[in-house]
């Protein structure tokens, strides 16, 4: 139930980084929001221990404190507590591609709640697409999740809005930062993958554990992720035929150079399939881009092509990204 | 559109100076582009002559203009044979190219008899240390090509190489 004055309850699931720069968003950006959006109050945030809830609304500086100090926040609180409280629940619990968990019953929960649900958590789409979809329609609520693919780079209400009535017939596009970073930097400095890497490691680029971006664990859920949502496909995680970057040598981007292309991991929607796989990439193709950006090329009935660019990953970006969420959630009709 | 052909052609060269010119001329003046020359030096002929293979891209139309015109400058040509090859890609080979017989891999398309392998550049940085090569493929049409494609990718797959095939949908 909403307040009387159409005041918005939020809450945020997950307080980490993606969690906390969204919170802090919410806070900065208040003023503009309200414009947009309607008033809006933080009611409560739950991390995997703990929670905090003020019906008068949280104090987000004081439990990023806590939570920096602590390593977690200070009550016993579930998002379950709060559901019955809250309007709309930011999902921005790490991401699990096999079981969904914990966003996927969080998301499940609000959904079936009425909550309105804005998720930059790839896992729960992934696992369950249809049925989250599915359990929306039923309920009336909303589920947005921009901030799954290519993080600030729009592509998602790209589609759904401003190329509405168009059909999607594939979708090209740089997907993981860290695995363009690694590739334009063995192109560049004609250096093997695995000084590549631990550069990227030392900068902060690429986890300690890099599998999830380097085989292409983390491209594939976000293609299954546009396929679904915008091609209409009933895609799995399995469906996605996948082959990382960690065997690439440096003389393969010598070879190629000779023929006037680069390599990047590309993640590719067509009717008939979806893979991910590095790909040999013209140095005048809009996909060839440099660092950390993502990119993506639509391809479309009646467009043509289209391509966005943009930064893929990062806490502010990610936060953009579920910003413009909340306000097309405003903007479509909150419930 | 012209229909160009990937025409092998088996020559045998008197061994003096200037005779490969001759087979050369008559290509160039029709508009063929020269794909490869492999000059057999150790293969003699009793004559006397030595044995050369020229893969060329010339223009269906002119594959009977080019063998006269060979002949009339001296040149004996021993066989030749055209494959229609309208489409074209390049892909990207990473692992034990050498050590998986690369001679089978090659044959894989060959055989096909609709596509063949037309380039090769191969970067070999160390012994035991996977290879690089940049293969390009020549197939009668686009369908063809694609067919040809896959059947490389299934052969790598077998011998653990990564094919990194090209963006373009369009592999003309």
């Amino acid at each position: 139930m909403k307040d009387v004055k159409g005041l918005k309850r939020v809450a945020i699931a997950g307080f980490g980084v993606v969690g906390r720069g969204l919170a802090k968003a919410l806070v900065t950006k208040k003023d503009v929001l309200i414009k947009r959006a309607g008033d809006y109050r933080i009611a409560a945030i739950c991390d995997s221990k703990g929670g905090i809830y003020s019906e008068e609304g949280v104090d987000v500086f004081e439990a990023i404190r806590i939570k920096e100090k602590e390593g977690r926040l200070p009550e016993e609180l579930t998002v379950e507590d709060i559901i019955d409280r809250i309007d709309i629940l930011f999902e921005c619990t790490p991401t699990n591609v096999e079981t969904g968990e914990p966003g996927l019953s969080h998301i499940k929960l609000a959904l079936e709640n009425g909550v309105d649900v804005i998720t930059s958590n790839k896992g729960p789409l992934v696992v369950g697409y249809k049925e989250l979809m599915k359990t929306a329609k039923k309920t009336g609520a909303k589920l947005m999740y921009e901030a799954t693919v290519g993080g600030a780079m729009p592509i998602i209400k790209l589609v759904k809005n401003e190329l509405a009535g168009n059909e999607v017939l594939s979708i090209k596009g740089i997907l993981n930062g860290t695995c363009n970073y690694i590739l334009s930097r063995m192109e560049q400095e004609k250096m093997p993958y695995s000084q590549i890497l631990s550069e990227a490691q030392e900068l902060g680029i690429a986890e300690a554990d890099p599998t999830y971006d380097v085989e292409g664990i983390d491209a594939a859920a976000k293609l299954v992720i546009l396929a679904n949502s915008l091609m209409n496909s009933n895609a799995t995680f399995s469906d996605v035929e996948r082959t990382g970057i960690s065997s690439i040598t440096p003389e393969a981007f010598e070879i190629a150079a000779m023929k006037g292309y680069t390599i990047r991991l590309i993640a590719e929607a067509t009717r008939d399939e979806l893979r991910v796989s590095p790909r040999l990439v013209p140095f005048n193709s809009p996909l060839c881009v440099y660092g950390t950006l993502n990119a993506a090329l639509i391809q479309t009935d009646l467009a043509g092509e289209v391509v966005v660019m943009g930064r893929g990953a990062g806490s502010s970006e990610t936060a953009s990204a579920m910003l413009s969420d909340f306000v097309e959630l405003s903007r479509c009709g909150s419930k | 559109m012209k229909i160009q052909v990937l025409l092998s052609l088996v020559l045998e060269l008197k061994d003096k100076p200037g005779q490969l010119l001759r087979a050369i001329e008559p290509i160039s003046r029709l508009g063929g582009n020269i794909i490869g020359v492999v000059h057999k030096r150790d293969r003699v002929s009793p004559l006397e002559r030595i044995s050369v293979e020229i893969s060329v891209k010339i223009d269906e139309g002119r594959v009977e203009e080019l063998i006269e015109a060979l002949k009339r400058n001296g040149v004996v040509v021993k066989a030749y044979n055209e494959v229609r090859l309208v489409a074209s890609t390049s892909l990207l080979l990473v692992g034990h190219i050498i050590h998986t017989d690369l001679s089978d891999t090659v044959n894989t398309i060959d055989a096909t008899g609709f596509a063949e392998v037309v380039e090769m550049h191969i970067s070999m940085p160390e012994v035991n240390e996977p290879s690089t090569a940049m293969v390009t493929v020549s197939a009668t049409g686009k369908d063809e090509l694609k067919k040809a494609v896959s059947l490389l990718k299934e052969t790598c797959r077998k011998k653990d190489i990564m094919v990194i095939e090209p963006l373009n949908e369009d592999l003309a």
